[in-house]
């Protein structure tokens, strides 16, 4: 049936709930109110308290507290209501998640799943628009994973809940109502009607470390994931260069095999993400495709990311990289 | 007063300092016997004046009085004052052990062993701690938990259950309701807060107990537990071990200056003790209290347990740099093997013969196990885990990355 992301993401839980008694999810305005994005609208009417619930505004308390759990055996499911306020639980999810199977030689497991919508385009400032992937894919130990549209969404987040490492979730609030491609000045589009915005009812996965190829092509390869996927589409689109777009879905780990048969086939690779450009994941992108690539590549490869300043507020669109900027970037890729 | 005076930053100071005796006056002591029990089911706010006195059983002359003098068995403490001289032989032998290079590291719980042994009596199989690194009494409360093999974790050797990759004191054991260790302080208060909460969740019958030092509280994740603990009412005994320094901070750094930690519990709508953490049977007594409250659904409770950290902080600490040596020989409270000691020879169910008995067979325990774990090899003799295992337990299956690093280093690989 259609669903947009957030209906998506609310049937993965709902699913989930439904086939393990362990599952639970909680944070800031989860519960009764069913979050602030709607993400869990319902789940603690049909699922009571115990299973759904709301939580003190406490980042890092809402993380131990999951971890705990997860070490008895349970399998929470957690919201931090922005991914610009995951910071104070920094701590728990470096220190600890990420580090419980391996400094226990595997006597304790962390089998949890840690929500987070993220990115810009949205009017959100300085803390309601990071993309702090970076800071997650650098941590051994963790998965990090970033759906772009609605059937994704809940099949990545059905996969990661069952999943028995911990898993960062990155939600690209943009898309939580339609794929946006940067053009701000156009009306905003719905999931309605898109084919990635048919997601069936009842269970299923997408496969982690599971890169798509979104847009098939010849001229060259875009590595990217989340919003800016259908910024890459429309820079395809609009510059007439036809871009191999693939979208890594699993940040880290990730699929390399598929990014590495794409730029060996292209010979040519821009990265594309909205973080910040200086020891973003993108260098880690870059690094991989040059040790992997190298006599392949015809081009030096391309990033187009976020500028290395603070999400501002008035300047949005002037930071966020945009299809024209990404369209360049092709260009450039093409003329070397 | 001149309304202009110049503002001036307090620093609290230790009264003792190397060369200059402590004044213990505020510790604020309550004489044994003369603070009150409350029963289990008492509101957190009934519980404001323990939080600032002081919960004693044993008196001077080694007697059990009041009202939280446990009804229990004499051979149950005999196997408590085993379990405190077995804490103390295997800490000394440790000590030498690193002195001697066969161990890289260590971290004596000297002069606090009555806390965590006594609690080990108080809880039942199935609940989980949550200690820190002093907390082996826990462990070696014991007696299914192989010393050997918590030796060998020390020696970071072929048979070490953590594989080589934590360092020593860092033990885990989750058959014995020990959570793993981690070097970040603080981060298991709130875990244990979690943990407690889905055995509520689960319908489980199974109660947390959290630990923690006097300096750790200043971290944050010990004021999200206790909001946590209070807001669910989690099953959870909130352990605040007080033994008065942080490595080198007194406690008044950490916030005790003029209060207490078990304060901060009641202002937080958690019913809250303060404890001889000396006082073996108190402990005991205390404990039991806190686990059958949370294990009636009653909430969580914060015991803080005053007591004295009377070794150096860990093997890298010389604590004659910032208190004064003899220190611990005037702390109030004394030593906690003497105290229960003491009160069993006048119940007449020990005497100085069997104790002497018991020191000589525990120290030939410690030291057969210690010759044991050394058959196994040690980090300093290059018997240790294969480097390949390195890669392991990152994930729960080896990705892709792991596997490459490893055939790389494995020489496999370019």
């Amino acid at each position: 049936m259609q669903m947009t992301m957030i209906q998506a993401l609310r049937s993965a839980m709902d699913v989930m709930l439904a086939r393990d008694d362990n599952v639970v999810i909680f944070g800031q305005d989860v519960g009764y109110f069913g979050g602030v994005f709607r993400c869990t609208d319902g789940l603690q009417a049909k699922y009571g308290k115990s299973r759904v619930f709301d939580a003190p505004i406490s980042e890092g308390g809402i993380v131990g507290a999951a971890i705990g759990m997860a070490a008895y055996g349970l399998r929470p499911v957690v919201e931090v209501q922005f991914a610009d306020y995951f910071y104070p639980a920094y701590d728990q999810i470096v220190s600890e998640a990420a580090r419980l199977r391996y400094r226990s030689a595997g006597d304790f497991t962390a089998p949890m799943t840690i929500r987070m919508p993220c990115g810009g385009g949205i009017f959100g400032g300085q803390t309601h628009s990071q993309s702090p992937e970076a800071l997650f894919t650098h941590v051994c130990g963790i998965r990090t994973v970033m759906p772009s549209n609605p059937y994704d969404a809940k099949g990545l987040l059905m996969a990661c809940i069952e999943n028995d490492d911990p898993v960062i979730f990155l939600e690209p609030k943009r898309l939580y109502n339609g794929p946006f491609d940067g053009h701000h000045d156009r009306p905003a589009v719905p999931w309605t009607g898109r084919p990635l915005g048919e997601v069936p009812e009842g269970y299923y996965t997408v496969p982690l470390e599971s890169a798509t190829v979104f847009r098939p092509g010849a001229d060259l390869t875009v590595l990217t994931y989340g919003t800016m996927v259908f910024v890459s589409e429309a820079a395809a689109q609009e510059s007439g260069i036809d871009a191999e777009i693939i979208d890594l879905r699993s940040l880290w780990p990730l699929d390399l095999p598929t990014l590495v048969a794409s730029v060996k086939k292209t010979g040519r690779c821009v990265v594309v993400h909205e973080a910040t450009r200086t020891s973003g994941f993108g260098a880690e992108l870059a690094a991989l495709v040059q040790e992997h690539c190298f006599y392949h590549l015809e081009a030096p490869i391309e990033r187009v990311t976020g500028w290395d300043t603070p999400y501002p507020h008035a300047q949005e669109w002037a930071y966020f990289p945009g299809p024209a900027r990404v369209a360049a970037a092709f260009k450039r890729a093409m003329e070397k | 007063m001149n309304k202009n005076q110049a503002l001036h930053l307090h620093v609290p100071e230790p009264s003792g300092r190397p060369g200059h005796a402590t004044d213990f006056s505020y510790l604020h002591l309550s004489p044994a016997g003369a603070v009150r029990r409350p029963p289990v089911d008492a509101s957190p706010a009934d519980t404001s004046d323990l939080a600032y006195s002081l919960v004693r059983v044993l008196d001077d002359e080694g007697l059990a009085v009041g009202a939280w003098a446990p009804q229990v068995e004499p051979q149950r403490l005999r196997v408590g004052l085993r379990a405190m001289m077995k804490t103390r032989l295997y800490d000394a032998r440790m000590l030498i052990a690193q002195r001697q290079k066969k161990i890289s590291f260590y971290m004596q719980c000297l002069g606090e062993e009555a806390i965590a042994t006594a609690q080990a009596l108080a809880l039942q199989p199935g609940d989980m701690c949550f200690p820190t690194y002093r907390q082996q009494g826990l462990l070696l409360a014991r007696d299914d938990v192989d010393m050997v093999e918590m030796i060998c974790q020390l020696m970071s050797n072929e048979r070490d259950p953590m594989k080589g990759r934590q360092l020593p004191v860092m033990y885990s054991y989750k058959r014995a309701g020990f959570f793993t260790i981690s070097g970040n302080l603080a981060t298991q208060f709130i875990q244990a807060v979690g943990w407690a909460m889905a055995s509520a969740i689960k319908g489980d019958s199974k109660i947390a107990s959290a630990w923690i030092g006097d300096g750790a509280t200043a971290e944050s994740d010990f004021h999200t537990a206790l909001t946590f603990a209070h807001v669910y009412r989690a099953p959870v005994i909130l352990n605040v071990v007080n033994n008065q320094w942080a490595i080198s901070t007194f406690q008044a750094i950490a916030g005790g200056e003029a209060t207490t930690f078990a304060a901060r519990g009641v202002g937080c709508g958690i019913a809250s003790l303060r404890v001889d953490g000396n006082d073996f049977l108190a402990v005991y007594a205390a404990s039991l209290w806190a686990a059958e409250r949370a294990r009636g659904n009653l909430g969580p409770t914060l015991i803080e347990w005053v007591t004295y950290r009377a070794g150096a902080h860990s093997t890298s600490d010389d604590p004659t740099r910032y208190r004064p040596a003899d220190d611990w020989e005037h702390f109030p409270l004394g030593d906690p093997i003497e105290r229960l000691k003491t009160h069993l020879i006048r119940l007449g169910a020990w005497s100085e013969d069997e104790h002497e008995a018991t020191q000589q067979a525990l120290e030939a325990q410690v030291g057969a196990a210690l010759k044991e774990a050394e058959r196994y090899g040690s980090l300093a003799a290059g018997h240790m885990a294969g480097a390949a295992a390195m890669f392991e337990d990152v994930y729960k299956d080896m990705p892709a990355h792991l596997q490459q690093q490893r055939r790389q280093l494995l020489g496999r690989e370019a």
